[in-house]
């Protein structure tokens, strides 16, 4: 596998400036005769559909909801950071660009990332202008908060919703390229295959979930924008059909997947109550800025919070670190409080959760300035658990949340297959191990907005295409090998939903894969996931037909890719003998037990090269330089 | 904390497809545990099914968060279920006791066929959205951001209409089966604010009639799309709805 970044030559600043002059030009009389497959309708699916259908391109937008509004995008609460520097605090692209190479421990694409920070403004404007209603002043200009422990202000938001704002924004821009005709969406329809012809991605086929037909879709090129994997732990705070199968697909087909190990668990999420979870939900980190984090002092105390004295407690964030205390990054207050668990010290009726405690805050600014700031977070925790946080500690406990690696992208978004695209969480190219807070809805907006109409173009006018046709061979084969494997989840009659493979797929790889990982926990990984594959094959119950509207069918599906697919993500979690961002190797740390990175030996992003079924996949490695940012070791103490 | 499991049942709305009979049927689900959503407790009812070689019940859900508006079930007749301003994949089963008949069905609306059991088609509101709920502006092209300040109550108000999640249980609980707060609050939302007046009028126009042509139904001041609305959007944009849209009647160019 040929891994060249295409990073353009020059100053880190003129990189963008210079490629996008470059790139060469579709005339804009000869856009409407290109077909488009973008397969996702969150940020970067929405975003790219309308501004590529504002160019003038034959777009056709495939989702698997009933209307591209519900796609995960949807969810995020907290915000989307730019480098306005609106509130005269020392912001700039240099200091976006710098915090978020630092952020992700040295683990992403510096040109990349500096072009992300230089077009984060021009979302900020872009947004504004399509009504998305953002937090303002009382002078009536914008307003900006700080988030994620940054130590300037460069956070837009709108309340607590401001990834449906602004998904709601993209997908309006894209609803006007439907009235004009530019842009088709299909609903309710998952990609099953990627097709290739003569080397290049030419389009897909996707099943209709209510009719369960096959389509074959051809087009000139393809845009992943299926988002990320958390839910290969089954509980996550993705929702419950966010899946790998697309990525997947592309990675069989020959797309590099680059980093699966980089996955990042958020610290504040409302702990599990019983098997019968399906999900996990988040609350805003922001409570951190005003709850302390604890657990009692001694293992195996079963009181309940209130009659903890105050010298039985360990307040363990603020004693383990006193500069940052509870505003640590997600990753450290994540590993800290499974440290707690771990040693037998978590809170609540399952053991595995850690008090997040605001009587101190309630004490000293009153509980009405509180529940302003806080109300509905409060009201979600009441609503699901059935307690009050304001007369009892909130439990929380940390969920997979996002995951950094995808698809392997070049400068330009496209993979390793030419033709086809990944953006938004799909790739891996920003985040490095670790993604900051509110910079997804940032990336998204980034790849689908301002980056794909250029460079799509650049390939489009760059490439000589062949004509190709639903009706061509390739899409024939592909077709009949998405018949054949439906058929065999159908042929299956075992006893075991996929649900419940799905659910213990998820236990192996949190107990093994999570939080913490060491070359035995890995191993034995390795060893269970097969046992998972082998009973799948055998004990499988899917029930119904190929060709009606079957959930059970379409989850069978998703749960064997993730199958595969962990097996990938343990093998890049044992390769990578370092600690960085998300990926914590117990064996790589200090004598305090924080992370150690080691760059002589991984400052490089692990490309993983599908080699055929049954044979162990190949790593090839891209090389990160540091031109600008010097690597060096992330302190909290 | 939940005290002891307890058992139900659940008679739910079965339908094979699009235009088939459908009917009422009855399941037993034992092992309900209070603080279980109600979803997972038909999450847990179909893995039953499943395993006994049964049609599992189908329904749409995604982030059970209250927030995507996949999700959408008439619980007991009350739409999205007995809690106030919330949706369906946010009730827990601690509002139900030991022995409870609990009655679930899809959204009965006319401009919502059934796909199957309680999956309903929504695309209606995709077409009314498409009719006119954007603003025209091609990337790019914005000035800065800040260079269009806006009235804080005004951003407030919209913001207060655009928090709709287009669930549709607007639609269910209307006894007209009417768009309006659908409708009004993607009207409003762009009215309120300066980024959206240049093309108020026509938008107005041209949603109302996307609106009426799906064959939604009128308002009739009933308020029963408000009393269910997980956003607590309020009628008021209706009320906005309708005077945008005679404005736009008494002052169109066209």
């Amino acid at each position: 596998m040929k891994l060249d970044a295409k990073i353009p030559s020059g100053p880190i600043e003129k990189k963008w400036d210079k490629h996008r002059f470059d790139l060469k030009l579709v005339n804009p009389n000869n856009k409407r005769k290109f077909d488009i497959i973008v397969v996702g309708s969150g940020l970067a699916g929405a975003g790219a559909a309308a501004s590529l259908g504002e160019l003038g391109y034959n777009v056709k937008v495939f989702t698997m909801h009933d209307s591209p509004r519900r796609a995960h995008s949807i969810a995020a609460q907290g915000g989307i950071n730019a480098a306005k520097n609106y509130p005269n605090d020392g912001d700039s692209v240099w200091r976006l660009f710098h915090d978020t190479v630092k952020g992700g421990d040295y683990r992403a694409r510096e040109a990349n990332v500096y072009r992300l920070a230089q077009v984060s403004n021009g979302i900020i404007d872009h947004c504004v202008a399509l009504g998305v209603p953002f937090a303002r002043e009382y002078g009536g200009l914008l307003s900006n908060r700080s988030f994620g422990g940054a130590q300037l202000m460069r956070t837009f938001y709108a309340r607590g919703q401001t990834g449906q704002q602004l998904l709601l924004g993209a997908y309006s821009a894209m609803m006007r390229q439907v009235a004009a005709g530019t842009v088709k969406v299909f609903p309710r329809r998952e990609m099953t295959e990627l097709v290739i012809k003569n080397g290049r991605a030419r389009g897909i086929i996707a099943r209709d979930l209510v009719t369960g037909r096959l389509e074959s879709h051809a087009g000139h090129a393809v845009l992943l924008c299926t988002g990320g994997y958390s839910n290969v732990f089954y509980l996550s705070t993705n929702a419950a059909t966010c899946n790998v199968s697309a990525a997947w697909t592309a990675y069989k087909k020959g797309a590099g997947f680059a980093n699966p190990c980089f996955t990042q668990i958020h610290p504040t999420c409302i702990p599990r109550s019983g098997d019968h979870q399906s999900k996990l939900t988040l609350m805003s980190e922001s409570l951190r800025n005003d709850g302390r984090v604890w657990v009692p002092k001694n293992k195996g105390d079963r009181r309940s919070a209130g009659s903890i004295p105050e010298g039985e407690r360990d307040y363990f964030l603020e004693r383990r670190y006193p500069a940052f205390g509870n505003l640590v990054p997600r990753d450290i207050a994540s590993r800290a409080a499974k440290t707690e668990v771990d040693a037998g010290k978590g809170v609540g009726p399952t053991g595995q959760s850690v008090y997040l405690d605001f009587r101190d805050s309630i004490a000293r600014k009153g509980e009405d300035k509180i529940r302003a700031e806080y109300g509905n977070l409060f009201d979600m925790y009441h609503q699901i658990t059935d307690e009050n946080g304001y007369k009892v500690p909130m439990r929380i406990y940390p969920a997979p949340h996002y995951t950094m690696g995808g698809l392997w992208v070049d400068y330009d978004l496209m993979t390793t297959v030419p033709g086809l695209f990944a953006m938004g969480e799909a790739n891996f190219s920003d985040h490095g191990a670790n993604r900051l807070g509110a910079s997804a809805l940032m990336q998204g907006l980034a790849d689908g907005f301002f980056i794909i109409p250029y460079t799509l173009g650049g390939y489009l006018a760059g490439s000589k295409l062949e004509a190709a046709a639903d009706s061509d061979p390739e899409f024939g084969r592909a077709a009949g090998e998405a018949e054949a494997r439906f058929r065999r989840l159908l042929s299956s009659k075992g006893k075991k939903p996929p649900s419940e493979l799905h659910r213990q797929l998820g236990d192996v790889m949190w107990n093994e894969c999570g939080m913490a990982r060491n070359e035995a926990s890995l191993k034995r990984a390795l060893v269970k996931i097969p046992e998972i594959r082998e009973e799948f094959r055998e004990n499988l119950a899917v029930g119904g037909g190929a060709e009606e509207l079957n959930q059970t069918l379409e989850r069978a599906a998703r749960v064997e890719d993730f199958i595969d697919f962990a097996e990938l993500l343990v093998r890049d979690a044992l390769e990578r003998r370092e600690s960085c961002g998300g990926h914590f190797r117990e064996e790589s740390c200090t004598p305090e037990g924080e992370a150690r990175r080691d760059d002589a030996g991984f400052s490089h992003a692990a490309v993983w090269e599908h080699a055929g079924e049954g044979k162990a996949p190949l790593l090839n490695k891209e090389a990160l330089e540091f031109e600008h940012i010097k690597p060096s070791e992330r302190s909290y103490k | 904390m939940s005290d002891k499991k307890f058992g139900v049942t659940v008679r739910a709305w079965r339908q094979a497809g699009p235009g088939e009979k459908g009917r009422m049927e009855s399941y037993k689900v034992e092992g309900v545990d209070p603080d279980m959503s109600f979803l997972e407790m038909l999450d847990v009812l179909n893995e039953d099914l499943v395993k006994r070689g049964q049609s599992p019940i189908a329904f749409d859900s995604d982030c059970r968060e209250g927030i995507c508006g996949c999700c959408g079930l008439v619980v007991n007749g009350d739409v999205h279920g007995p809690d106030e301003h919330s949706t369906v994949c946010q009730l827990h089963m601690r509002r139900f006791r030991d022995g409870d008949v609990i009655t679930v069905e899809p959204w009965r609306v006319k401009s919502f066929p059934v796909l199957r059991d309680l999956v309903v088609d929504r695309s209606s509101l995709e077409r009314i959205m498409a009719a006119g709920g954007y603003v025209s502006v091609n990337t790019g092209a914005a000035p800065d951001a800040n260079s269009i300040p806006v009235d804080k109550d005004d951003a407030e108000e919209a913001m207060d209409a655009a928090a709709c999640i287009g669930c549709g249980a607007c639609v269910a609980a209307c006894p007209n089966g009417a768009a309006m707060l659908f409708t009004g609050a993607k009207i409003s939302q762009l009215a309120l604010l300066p980024q959206g007046k240049p093309e108020k009028a026509k938008r107005a126009l041209a949603m109302v009639e996307a609106m009426d042509a799906e064959g939604f139904g009128n308002c009739t001041n009933e308020y029963e799309c408000e009393a269910v609305c997980p956003k607590e959007v309020k009628v008021a944009n209706i009320a906005r709805m309708n005077r945008e849209f005679l404005l736009a009647n008494f002052l169109s160019k066209r």
